[in-house]
């Protein structure tokens, strides 16, 4: 079977007058419908992982493999198409556009896409919203809702072009218990209901034992990879 | 709705007093354009009006521009051969075959001509003399290529039809020589041929010079006090669109081969002069928008600046930087498109309001108007001037919302 997500010695190092490097010769194969989990403290580059797999930023060195294409060639349109096929991005602070409504943010990616009309777009924007039980909130704008239907309805987002890959950084960083549950059952359906691949960046301990592997994050590189059984 | 308008439109709307504040400035700065523009293109087109409105558009004289080629250089083209003082000719007998000239003239679109045969002669009254300039013309044409008609104080020039032995004359010579309508003077030309003519009209245009020394009577008369039957030396040619006047003269002088003058050769400085103020006036009232512009900038970047993280969001979820520049340009359009349109209407409203104001200028009788030109093309370079300071104000917070990187932003945020 063919990671669906491949980092080969990847590293990441901010020039400066003193360059710091975020992560360093990261080796990685996720496999397509896999729940994975990236931990660690903060500043071990757990982030900065995440945006280098997810094609937001670009390696110093090494490559990212996405559905078996190298990505390290690619310039920034290119990469920006790959992100807006094939990847959705959960944050931690939802970032949804405060001015849009519900149905309006979730059907974004849609429309830049392109590939449907109006009508279908709506009527898939909808069935996204219900699936995550937010339909009722859909003519709503992102202020009147609570956290856990903001983070809901950012995974609405995240799975609008029906990506092969989630990524989450701290999706339920500022979330109450009760709807980091929620967020945290999500994510596990998707990998293990619609067979999609997700990626979450956490440093929750609760959350991260939902997940079926968990990678571990030390000063940029990885010092644990396992799969609880 | 394409995503991009949308985002655009979200923006422009969230912040509605900046909106406005930069929508007033584009509105203004194409009111005051529009106005402005049209009272100066105005002024220029009453000042060019009263510059060519006592003499003809073009002028076909009787003379030749240049000598003609001699048949040793047609016979040895190209040879070694010099024939020195040749000067072109003049014909002293007028045009030749000016029929055939006037009917080629005539069927060209959007111009009219009228033959004059113009000579001296000597007016005689009262034992006093005075020389003058005699033209002879056909009523009915010449009413269609000069203003004479409307200068008429007294009498007309259809009153020459009537009386061939009819005289027209300026108020300066009817002063001097305390003629009044009906008066008999006497006319000598040249070549010592006299006849009592009557003074059957009596004009005035404001120039003295002209009112002084200018006389019309019937061609006809003309042509038998000259002694030249059938023969015109000048073609008087107006056109409907003066500024053509300068392509139209140089074919007419080649076909008939006659020199030519169009009243752009014969005051090119005066209207070089005119350029000048055009130029002064554009980039004066173009200032005015550039100004605009810059609210619109200061709007813009604002925008940038607060919306750097949905940009960041927008550029994650796979916008491309082009996305992200065409909706900050986008904005500027909308306000650019707006503002002109708006602004075209308070402009409009503007120049009705200036064209109904009347003054009387200190030492003249008439009343002046403000001279508005209602030209479109005044509209349209009012709103392509605005469309392109809104793009230009656009184009540098478009180029920088294009350049926002989003990690560098997710990665403030987290």
């Amino acid at each position: 079977m063919t990671a669906v997500l491949r980092a080969e010695h990847l590293g990441r190092t901010l020039a400066g007058e003193v360059p710091v490097t975020l992560v360093e010769d990261i080796n990685l194969d996720i496999e397509r419908g896999e729940f994975v989990c990236i931990m660690g403290p903060s500043g071990s580059g757990k982030s900065s992982l995440l945006y280098l797999l997810g094609l937001l930023d670009v390696p110093t060195s090494g490559r990212v493999w996405l559905d078996g294409e190298d990505t390290s060639a690619y310039g920034e349109n290119e990469l920006a198409n790959r992100r807006l096929e094939k990847l959705g991005f959960v944050f931690q602070f939802h970032f949804l556009l405060a001015e849009f409504s519900v149905l309006d943010n979730v059907t974004l990616p849609m429309r830049r896409l392109g590939k449907h009309g109006d009508a279908a777009i709506r009527s898939r924007g909808m069935e996204l919203l219900a699936r995550l039980g937010v339909a009722e909130q859909s003519a709503k704008h992102p202020h009147q809702l609570s956290g856990g239907q903001r983070q809901r309805v950012a995974i609405a987002r995240a799975l609008a072009n029906d990506p092969l890959v989630v990524l989450a950084d701290e999706p339920t960083g500022n979330l109450d218990s009760v709807s980091s549950a929620t967020v945290r059952q999500i994510l596990h359906d998707l990998a293990h209901q619609m067979g999609k691949t997700v990626v979450a960046v956490t440093h929750d301990a609760e959350f991260a034992s939902a997940a079926d592997r968990r990678i571990g994050l030390v000063d940029g590189k990885i010092n644990a990879d396992w799969r609880p059984a | 709705m394409r995503i991009q308008l949308q985002v655009a439109l979200t923006h422009l709307t969230g912040r509605t007093r900046q909106t406005f504040v930069s929508l007033t400035g584009v509105i203004l700065g194409v009111a005051f354009f529009l106005a402005v523009s049209s009272l100066m293109r105005g002024s220029e087109k009453d000042f060019i009006k009263r510059l060519i409105d006592n003499s003809p558009h073009i002028t076909v004289y009787d003379e030749y521009r240049l000598p003609r080629t001699q048949p040793a250089e047609l016979r040895w083209a190209g040879g070694a051969i010099r024939i020195s003082n040749v000067k072109p000719q003049t014909e002293t007998r007028g045009i030749r075959g000016y029929r055939e000239k006037l009917e080629f003239v005539e069927s060209m679109p959007g111009l009219k001509v009228a033959p004059v045969l113009v000579g001296s002669a000597v007016l005689v009254f009262a034992g006093r003399e005075e020389s003058v300039t005699l033209s002879g013309v056909v009523p009915d044409k010449m009413k269609t290529v000069s203003t004479l008609e409307e200068k008429m104080i007294e009498g007309s020039i259809d009153a020459l039809a009537a009386n061939p032995n009819g005289i027209v004359i300026g108020t300066g010579l009817a002063q001097k020589f305390n003629l009044g309508l009906g008066r008999n003077v006497n006319v000598v030309a040249a070549n010592g041929a006299s006849r009592p003519m009557k003074v059957v009209g009596i004009f005035r245009t404001g120039n003295a010079n002209y009112d002084e020394t200018q006389t019309f009577t019937l061609l006809k008369r003309a042509q038998v006090m000259f002694d030249r039957p059938n023969r015109v030396n000048r073609l008087i040619i107006q056109l409907d669109d003066p500024y053509e006047a300068r392509d139209a003269a140089q074919r007419i002088e080649a076909v008939a081969g006659y020199k030519s003058v169009s009243w752009i050769e014969a005051s090119e400085d005066i209207l070089s002069v005119l350029i000048v103020r055009n130029i002064i006036m554009y980039s004066v009232v173009s200032a005015i928008l550039i100004v605009a512009s810059f609210g619109i900038y200061n709007t813009l970047s604002t925008i940038v600046m607060e919306k750097t993280r949905d940009i960041a969001i927008l550029k994650s979820i796979g916008f491309h930087a082009r996305d992200v520049r065409l909706i900050f340009l986008l904005e500027g359009v909308i306000i650019g498109v707006v503002g002109s349109v708006f602004g075209l209407v308070l402009g409009a409203g503007l120049m009705k309001l200036l064209s109904t104001i009347e003054f009387r200028p200190p030492g003249i009788t008439e009343k002046v108007q403000m001279p508005i030109w209602w030209g479109p093309e005044q509209f349209a370079i009012a709103t392509a001037f605005a469309l392109v300071s809104c793009i230009l104000a656009a184009y540098l917070p478009a180029r920088r919302a294009g350049r926002v990187h989003p990690v560098e932003i997710l990665r403030g945020a987290a």
